[in-house]
């Protein structure tokens, strides 16, 4: 499903070059649950939104189902981002002013797709992620927990094959950490593909695979 | 993204940025209403002159004696002579011009006006039965002068309505009689209320035969001669006929003025649209600045709303997206302030209307319809930076900033 090869990923700050990323090679297959770990500083954020389409590689190939995504424009990256990928992010990114139901509904809006559609979907979701009391409410009038939900609900809400989650615990207590990826694990067993950075090796340890970045490069890529 | 979504997002960040909305509102409001309230004071000004000429008359030719410097006769062939008088043969030869239909020869003096142990100096006009119809007045009660040959006269008068009031009070006037001077006349009319009309108030004047004004003014000559076209088309051949007719007459000398009403308030119309428009665009400048305004709020709102911005990016939305969802919001906004603006502009020429009932305040059409149209396009292209702006935001450095 992703083909990433020989990805290189080069930041410049005035006069000094960061190499984020040196030559990632990898393969996921469709319906992997994958966990990203390493040092702080290894790459692991810029990994993830390459492979989100939200960052552009300097060198190197990805291919996203059989096809070359390096070279679209911005606009094709963002109807493929719309359609077929996930973000789940460690400050939840919800937009403060509208409620659980109308953060969720955002990328369908986006998308243009009519309100009675965008209704049967919101429902559903809302049932899935357990969220129907909380549909109304703002994300200040919500917990931690209940807004990264929300967030993966509004993930999920135009069916991608592919979740990026970057940190989705790291802002949560233990206990709401798990709740949070028993939920993440259901969008894997529902057959998502779902990629999650964490500095947490317990949650790390729940992933099929598991990969280690060193210093921009793939240190270590386990399965069980 | 559906239009209607459009336009409920844009709602949505106007009512949770809502002082922000309010400040803009106001701005634009202020901008909008300054140009519809002071564009209706102008046209009101023009319409009040534009009313007032009109209420001397319709296609009124005025004569008066003399030659005017600026009416492009040879200077040097008065020079030396004084102006040839105009008399009742010039008017009663006007007769012979197809192109007029009626006119008023007249003849203004002052006089004590007596009634009883009640005196009052008054302007006394001297003219004759078709007075009324050119200069389109109405009586209240009676009759005008009769008609018939100017030369000869009755001893009758019409009088104004605060004439009557102030020499009768509640006495009925008709068929009294009062004294101008040393002559009596009887009262066979009273005009209707006219009110003042440039600086002439048809209310406190007697009007008397022009036979009896010359005799008792001791005057031959005419102070004016009223002339009514027969159409507004006409207006032009009139006066060529008054022109020509008075200048035989004069021996070949044409040495009387000829003013044509449409000229004198062609020229005031011009001037006090210019005005209005000029005023107008003044306070335009006002709706600039409400632009200006829009485009400093927009572009702190690209900073403000960084992470929003980027997560509407992450979330799929393209740069056309996020540039509609700028631009929706400002015309909202200055939709929302010109409308405030149309609003309170209105109530602001009420309230001068009811200062100055007179003065037929109205917003002019043209300012209707610009003042929205300025603050809508001002705002669309001050909103042209910002729109990019956030259109161009690297969504990953947007949503890493905390
Ligand atoms: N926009 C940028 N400009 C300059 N350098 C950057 C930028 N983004 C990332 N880097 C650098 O690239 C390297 C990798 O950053 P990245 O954010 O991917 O690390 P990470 O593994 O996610 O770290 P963390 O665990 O702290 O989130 C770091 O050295 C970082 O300083
Ligand atoms: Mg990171």
């Amino acid at each position: 499903m992703i083909r990433l090869t020989g990805i290189e990923r080069v930041f410049r700050v005035g006069d000094e070059e960061v190499h984020a990323l040196r030559g990632v090679s990898l393969d996921i297959a469709q319906g992997e649950y994958l966990s990203i770990m390493g040092p702080s500083g290894s790459g692991k954020s810029t990994l993830l939104n390459i492979l989100g389409l939200l960052d552009r590689p300097n060198a190197g190939r990805y291919e996203l189902n059989g096809h070359d995504v390096t070279g679209l424009a911005d606009d094709e990256l963002a109807r493929v981002r719309r359609e077929a990928i996930g973000f789940v992010f460690q400050f939840f990114h919800l937009v403060p002013r509208l409620t659980a139901e109308q953060n969720i509904e955002l990328p369908m809006v986006l998308a243009g797709i009519d309100p009675a559609e965008r209704r049967r979907r919101l429902d559903k979701l809302l049932a899935d992620y357990g969220l129907e009391a909380r549909a109304g409410h703002r994300p200040d009038q919500l917990s931690g927990g209940q807004c990264q939900r929300v967030a993966i609900a509004r993930a999920m809400s135009m069916g991608p094959t592919l979740i990026l989650a970057d940190e989705p615990t790291g802002n949560l207590d233990r206990h709401t950490g798990q709740e949070v990826m028993a939920v993440l694990e259901r969008v894997h067993h529902e057959g998502g593909t779902v990629a999650v950075v964490t500095h947490d090796p317990e949650i790390g340890a729940r992933a099929h695979r598991r990969i280690r970045l060193v210093d921009g490069a793939i240190a270590e890529d386990k399965r069980s | 993204m559906r239009f209607a979504d459009l336009l409920r997002f844009a709602w949505q960040v106007l009512g949770g940025y809502r002082s922000r909305t309010a400040l803009i509102l106001l701005a634009m409001g202020i901008g909008v209403a300054a140009v519809v309230a002071v564009s209706s004071i102008g046209e009101g000004a023009r319409l009040y002159v534009v009313n007032q000429f009109g209420s001397l008359g319709t296609n009124l030719i005025i004569v008066l004696p003399g030659r005017s410097e600026t009416a492009g006769a040879m200077p040097g062939v008065l020079v030396g002579k004084t102006p040839r008088d105009l008399t009742i043969d010039d008017a009663l030869s006007l007769k012979r011009s197809p192109a007029i239909l009626r006119f008023a020869p007249l003849i203004v003096g002052a006089g004590d006006v007596r009634v009883g142990s009640r005196t009052r100096e008054t302007p006394v006009l001297g003219t004759t039965a078709e007075f009324i119809q050119v200069r389109q007045m109405d009586i209240a009660q009676g009759l005008f002068l009769p008609p018939g040959d100017p030369r000869h006269s009755q001893p009758v008068c019409v009088i104004g309505s605060t004439v009557a009031a102030e020499l009768f009070g509640a006495r009925p006037a008709l068929g009294e009689w009062l004294r101008i001077g040393d002559r009596r006349f009887r009262i066979v009319g009273v005009l209707a209320k006219q009110g003042q009309s440039l600086g002439f108030n048809t209310d406190e004047i007697v009007v008397i035969p022009l036979a009896a004004a010359q005799a008792l003014f001791n005057t031959e000559s005419l102070f004016r001669i009223l002339v009514e076209a027969k159409s507004r088309e006409q207006i032009a051949y009139a006066k060529a006929d008054v022109e020509e007719i008075i200048r035989l007459r004069h021996e070949g000398e044409r040495d009387v003025t000829v003013i044509t009403q449409d000229a004198v308030l062609e020229t005031f119309d011009r001037i006090l649209r210019a005005l209005t428009l000029a005023v107008g665009g003044i306070a335009a400048i006002s709706l600039a600045v409400a632009g200006i305004l829009i485009m400093n709020v927009m572009l702190i709102a690209v900073t403000q709303r960084r992470k929003e911005i980027g997560l509407l990016k992450a979330l799929g939305a393209t740069g056309q997206q996020i540039r509609a969802a700028f631009f929706t919001e400002a015309i909202m906004l200055a939709l929302g302030g010109a409308l405030l603006g149309l609003a309170v502009g209105k109530l602001g020429q009420v309230a001068i209307g009811q200062v100055f009932p007179d003065i037929p305040f109205t917003a002019p059409w043209w300012a209707v319809l610009a003042a929205p149209l300025t603050a809508v396009v001002t705002s669309v292209l001050f909103t042209v930076l910002p729109a990019k702006r956030a259109a161009m935001l690297d969504p990953v450095m947007a949503l890493s900033k905390r």
